[in-house]
């Protein structure tokens, strides 16, 4: 009914590759896209710079993760780190006087440097292996970010973002702010989507069924592997300085613990490993549902006057990212995208329900 | 240097090592049964220093009656766990299983200082406070007692695998599909050594528990527990008790050398330092089998 397939007719290569073959998921991207872009306008300022700047964040670095762990297969439990290192390069050389588009990319190169050093270590050996030297990786870089006072200024310190500018636009305030982190969306997002019809997107395919398989094909399992970390180490790096340009204004090493990481790995999970729209429905999920769990259980307790310990409260958001991502991995492992595309298949044909493929 | 100080250090460490190398025993077991690399173990060994604080302080038992019975508990979640989120697990990539344990370990540690509360529990052995002095070297009694303990349990378990149990468990490690067609109950073999793995770990969340007291801090004991399995080589249990001591040690010397020269926090990362040297050098550890498959 809805993703009306009827009069569609590919007449030429171009046609049938293209992004969005049906009208109406043309018109849902860009009714979305129009909303997005009008949100700082329409909507209260709440709601943009509480709900949606962090969640367009946050579903870049989960886009970035779900290349290396949905795209090529490879486990990262350290991806705070990631972006913690792209962080912090790219606020100490704006505030050597780097301009910021320079800054941005450095912080990104060095992310992924240091994310493949990591993953050359991790890489001669397999899955299991790999969460443990990203874990490991987590709480080095934490470390060595914390301990040395030239790149913290101490564990305790904090270090404010000087006011930047990007190609002559001043960086600043809730809609600026707002509008660089959806172009960086957009840009990774359009990466995301275009990366799996590349060579590179497909040998990481073949890479993540099986790597000897792949080998056996002629794909340089080693290289490609690496090529992932490095691509998705420089996103991770990139968003990471985003988040502390546009959201946090500031940067601490307390922002980047295993509890960053965790909570970008269970967006990816949630998500759907592979898809570029379940990273976004991961985050949306893995975000708000503690903030509205956290209010309903608010209202719930006093309405009905059972006094709520405020620890219990504290730690909802914990054991909600550890039940989805068990709950996920059992009941739907593909997660929300694949539930997405579930309801999307049904009304393809509906109601010609005999007609599914 | 001081020599009498070096040696406190590394006594203590290697005592502080074998209390780790339990925590590690249970993610041996476990590899060893059914091929899981287990990433909850520092979470469960956190619940069964809670358990056996709420068996203890909310029910009024005393402690000789509250440790067999939180270790039984934590036996059956043990089980449970397995029963009912493993067994869905059969079958799919290693990502995702190392993910479901992972997620439960995150779980756990949202779960229980969420029900019990953050502040942390006194969980009392009666361990007299009084250190021993060994020429100039003052070892901790609850050390010296706690490393006993799980020297003794490590024992027991290299005891056990070489038993009919153990054997079966070694069979089921080796083929699950072989030790199926001569009549091994493969299912159970394995919830057994989940069951095992969460009894070794309530045993360390309480002698931890009776040093540090009982917060969501006892979960971090995953990171040295991994470090040791991986040290060790995964698949043996004389390696956690050698690379226990080798871990816990070289902490101690890191706690009591480096610390003081950048400033605190290396105890946290020694463990981390070791799994990655250990990956580089020597993936499978240095008891494990040979049988990584390379890249």
């Amino acid at each position: 009914m809805l993703y009306r397939r009827a009069g569609i007719r590919h007449t030429t290569y171009r046609h049938e590759r293209q992004l969005w073959p049906l009208p109406f998921d043309r018109y849902l991207v860009t009714a979305i896209a129009l909303f997005m872009l009008a949100a700082p306008f329409v909507l209260d300022r709440l709601y943009v710079v509480a709900y949606l700047l962090p969640w367009i964040i946050w579903s870049v670095a989960a886009l970035g993760l779900n290349l290396l762990m949905g795209g090529a297969g490879q486990i990262h439990l350290g991806y705070g780190a990631v972006m913690a290192i792209g962080a912090y390069s790219c606020v100490h050389l704006v505030r050597a006087g780097v301009p910021f588009e320079l800054a941005l990319l450095a912080g990104g190169l060095m992310s992924a440097l240091i994310g493949m050093i990591f993953g050359i270590a991790a890489l001669r050996v397999k899955a299991l292996y790999l969460a443990m030297s990203t874990l490991a990786m987590q709480y080095i870089v934490d470390f060595v970010i914390a301990h040395v006072p030239a790149i913290s200024g101490g564990t305790q310190a904090t270090i404010q973002v000087p006011p930047v500018r990007f190609v002559g636009l001043r960086i600043e305030g809730d809609v600026a702010t707002y509008y660089f982190a959806l172009a960086v969306c957009t840009v990774v997002t359009l990466f995301m989507l275009n990366v799996h019809r590349t060579g590179f997107g497909r040998a990481l395919a073949a890479v993540r069924e099986k790597d000897y398989a792949a080998e056996v094909i002629g794909v340089d399992t080693f290289r490609f592997k690496l090529l992932a970390f490095w691509t998705s180490s420089f996103i991770g790096g990139v968003t990471g300085s985003v988040l502390v340009v546009c959201y946090l204004r500031s940067v601490s090493p307390d922002q980047f613990h295993l509890d960053l990481s965790v909570q970008i790995v269970a967006m990816v999970i949630v998500g759907g490993l592979g898809s570029v729209l379940g990273s976004f429905f991961g985050a949306a999920l893995i975000l708000f549902t503690p903030i509205i769990l956290n209010n309903l259980v608010g209202a719930l307790a006093s309405a009905t006057g059972i006094a709520l310990s405020g620890d219990l409260r504290a730690h909802i958001p914990l054991m909600l990212y550890g039940a989805l991502i068990v709950g996920f991995l059992v009941l739907e492992p593909l997660g929300l995208a694949k539930i997405y595309d579930n309801v999307r298949n049904y009304f393809l044909v509906w109601p010609f329900r005999h007609a599914r493929r | 240097m001081d020599y009498w100080l070096i040696g406190e250090l590394a006594f203590t460490g290697a005592l502080v090592g074998l209390m780790y190398a339990l925590v590690a025993v249970g993610i041996v077991l476990v590899y060893k049964t059914s091929g899981v690399a287990n990433f909850a173990q520092g979470a469960i060994a956190m619940t069964g220093g809670y358990a056996t604080w709420a068996i203890s302080a909310g029910l009024g038992l005393p402690m000789w009656a509250a440790i067999p019975l939180a270790l039984a508990m934590m036996f059956a979640l043990g089980m449970l766990i397995e029963r009912a989120v493993l067994q869905h697990m059969i079958g799919q990539p290693v990502i995702m299983i190392i993910m479901v344990t992972f997620g439960i370990e995150i779980f756990l540690r949202g779960v229980m200082p969420g029900t019990f509360g953050v502040a942390v529990k006194r969980l009392s052995l009666d361990i007299p406070q009084a250190p021993i002095f060994l020429g100039e070297m003052l070892i901790n009694r609850a050390y010296l007692v706690g490393g006993a303990v799980s020297a003794l349990i490590i024992i027991a378990a290299i005891v056990l695998f070489n038993s009919r149990a153990g054997i079966i468990m070694r069979a089921v490690s080796d083929d699950q599909g072989a030790s199926w067609s001569v009549g091994i109950r493969v299912e159970r073999a394995i919830a057994m050594a989940w069951g095992l793995a969460a009894g070794t770990a309530t045993a360390s969340g309480i002698l931890w528990g009776s040093i540090q007291g009982v917060d969501w801090s006892l979960s971090l004991l995953l990171m040295k527990a991994l470090a040791i399995a991986i040290l060790g080589g995964l698949d043996s249990i004389p390696g956690v008790l050698l690379a226990g001591l080798i871990v816990g040690v070289c902490e101690s010397l890191a706690t009591g050398i480096i610390d003081p020269l950048v400033g605190g926090g290396t105890r946290d990362i020694v463990a981390s330092v070791i799994i990655l040297v250990t990956l580089l050098v020597r993936p499978y550890g240095l008891f494990g089998r040979e049988q990584i498959e390379r890249v």
